[in-house]
């Protein structure tokens, strides 16, 4: 059975209409990582998820139950949101509490369910503190518990790491991994973060502008973009795009990929240095980014296009010295020019 | 001259200036409270006497005169009533102007502040009228509903600002978590703005108290309030001056203490919730 359905989800401010016509199934217990641009729509998708913007057309359904018209707290999700949005004059443990009252659940019940969730995230000792008094990332823990308790179908988070620091992000982000492996629920994520989606999805959801630019896992996204949009925001550092024009012209017919209505993406850890004559480009070393593991090599042709190379060890030549690369035929990718679209 | 020096008399000018203004405002009152404990005689003196004996006569005649501690309860049921009335219509009315606004929010905001420009003698011979019709007339009932709807308007707005300070986010999650509106109300928004609804409740509280044109126009011996008390004073048998001053001060006192002890609240219910 589908965890949750988007069939034709339309949404529209008065003339404005910034969810465009979305179809997703995503099953039961699976990761789905919605990312995309900031204004791409991705959090207005999640709100109508939840319930909090109402839905312009299409319909939602949550375990095969349409929702359209039910509220907020009946859909059988909880969310977490960037904020945390917690109770300021409220404990932790009211906190997590409140919406169980609100349901009218046995005080037993409740606080079963509130010190198993607090037992889970490691908050039992916090539990009589109000939220003034925690941290961010304890802050964070009390709003995923506050969405436990509720054992809800689906999980939905808003951008919840964005306010933490990176440190913090990266453990949080292994908790909410976890916490995903031990309830299997359904959890949908919200992110502009691509790192983010990339770890934490089974599916990742790209938008762009309202529409749904690809479906599909992490690696599907990253070895096989639909499109130009999709390849350069999965992955990081951004996928190197090249005319037909800026690959030497010594470089094999196919490797240089076709005419002028085509673009070659090749990602900067596809490239591999080579003796000169032997590549498919070469440039000038502009700027090396010193990264401890690898070294990123901030390049420019000839013709002042850049593009970048992830190099295992920083180059031993001055600034300005030539570089000549190469990829692997099935790692360089074929798009075409004005639709943007991917072409095999 | 130095730039910290000019600084520095600019600052020692602006306090001076700041004190002539505070001492002209206080004087009134300071005069009035003198006034109060001179004989009669004493108080229409020219020049006027700052040096004599006090005497408690005002106060003793007033006590005789007058029943005062039923006037004082009448101000006290009547400030404290209507504003308990007005709070039970401006909260829930704020709440759904600040978390369920419309495209005509900001209209309907502007226009029932409209409604305080208007002069209230413009509306004294139709709820006179509707007044006497109800029977109300020289009651408290009257007052109280009287007060809380004039001051209905200053106070909705104060709340609404208030109740904007809540991030809407808080709200959300309320509704994720199944709360009724009532509930969302009572449970989140009025602990969450409890400051603001306390200062905005003393505020309504002072202004209710002070209310004089409705006081002296509705009432009489029944529901007279203190302020009314005062006008009665000052009637066409002659002006005793030292007793206006003393029922004066007994009108005063227990608001400006009460304003006293609470000015912090006060000053933030008066910035509208701009500053937090």
């Amino acid at each position: 059975m589908a965890g949750l359905t988007l069939e034709n989800v339309t949404k529209r401010y008065g003339e404005l209409q910034v969810i465009h016509g979305v179809d997703l199934i995503i099953e039961q217990g699976e990761f789905c990582v919605f990312v995309g641009p900031s204004g791409c729509g991705k959090s207005t998708l999640l709100r109508m998820i939840a319930g909090l913007e109402d839905i312009s057309g299409g319909s939602i359904a949550i375990g095969g139950r349409i929702v359209n018209e039910v509220a907020p707290a009946k859909r059988g999700v909880a969310m977490v949101f960037q904020t945390y949005a917690l109770y300021p004059h409220m404990t932790v443990y009211n906190n997590m509490a409140f919406g169980l009252r609100q349901a009218k659940m046995p005080k037993t019940e409740i606080d079963t369910r509130v010190r198993a969730a607090a037992e889970v995230l490691h908050i039992t000792d916090y539990l009589e503190r109000t939220p003034r008094a925690l941290s961010g990332g304890q802050r964070q823990r009390v709003a995923i518990g506050r969405a436990i308790v509720r054992e809800p179908e689906v999980f939905l988070f808003d951008e919840p790491l964005s306010n933490l620091d990176a440190a913090l992000r990266v453990q949080t982000r292994l908790e909410i991994a976890r916490l995903h492996e031990r309830l299997g629920a359904t959890m949908v994520y919200v992110t502009h973060d691509q790192v983010e989606a990339m770890t934490l999805a089974d599916k990742i959801v790209v938008l762009r502008d309202g529409r749904i630019e690809q479906v599909g896992s992490p690696m599907e996204l990253y070895e096989r973009p639909r499109n130009t949009f999709v390849a350069q925001f999965i992955g990081s550092p951004k996928m190197n795009f090249f005319g037909a024009g800026q690959l030497d012209p010594s470089a094999p017919e196919d490797l240089r990929g076709g005419g002028p209505d085509r673009i070659i993406g090749i990602r900067a850890e596809h490239l591999r240095e080579v003796a000169e004559g032997e590549g498919i480009l070469s440039a000038r070393l502009e700027l090396v980014e010193q990264l401890g593991e690898y070294a990123l090599a901030h390049m420019i042709g000839d013709d002042g296009h850049e593009f970048i190379a992830k190099l295992e060890q920083p180059p031993r030549i001055p600034k300005g010295a030539r570089m000549t690369f190469t990829a692997r035929p099935d790692l360089i990718h074929r798009f075409d020019r004005a639709s943007g679209l991917r072409i095999d | 001259m130095t730039d910290k020096q000019k600084a520095r008399i600019r600052h020692n000018i602006a306090v001076t200036a700041a004190w002539i203004v505070a001492l002209v405002m206080f004087f009134p009152i300071f005069w009035m409270v003198l006034t109060s404990f001179k004989t009669e005689q004493q108080a229409i003196a020219i020049p006027p006497l700052l040096v004599f004996e006090p005497t408690f006569e005002n106060y003793a005649t007033i006590n005789a005169q007058t029943n005062i501690s039923k006037f004082a309860m009448n101000s006290i049921v009547t400030s404290i009533g209507g504003t308990l009335l007005a709070m039970l219509i401006a909260i829930p009315a704020a709440y759904a102007m600040a978390f369920r606004p419309t495209r005509w929010t900001k209209d309907v905001l502007l226009w029932m502040l409209s409604t305080k420009m208007m002069p209230a003698v413009g509306v004294l011979m139709p709820i006179y009228l509707l007044c006497q019709w109800l029977g109300i007339l020289d009651t408290r009932i009257s007052l109280i509903v009287i007060f809380s709807l004039m001051n209905l308007p200053i106070i909705m707005m104060i709340l609404f600002n208030y109740f904007r300070d809540i991030p809407v986010e808080i709200l959300e999650a309320s509704r994720m978590d199944g709360t009724t509106t009532f509930n969302e109300i009572t449970q989140i928004v009025m602990p969450l703005a409890w400051g603001g609804i306390a200062s905005t409740a003393l505020l309504s509280i002072v202004l209710m108290w002070n209310e004089a044109f409705w006081s002296i126009n509705l009432t009489s011996n029944n529901a007279g309030t203190l302020v009314a008390l005062v006008a009665g004073y000052s009637n066409p048998q002659g002006l005793f001056w030292a007793k206006v001053s003393a029922v004066s001060t007994l009108a005063c006192a227990p608001i400006v203490l009460l304003g006293w002890l609470t000015q912090k609240q006060l000053v933030q219910g008066l910035t509208f919730g701009a500053v937090k």
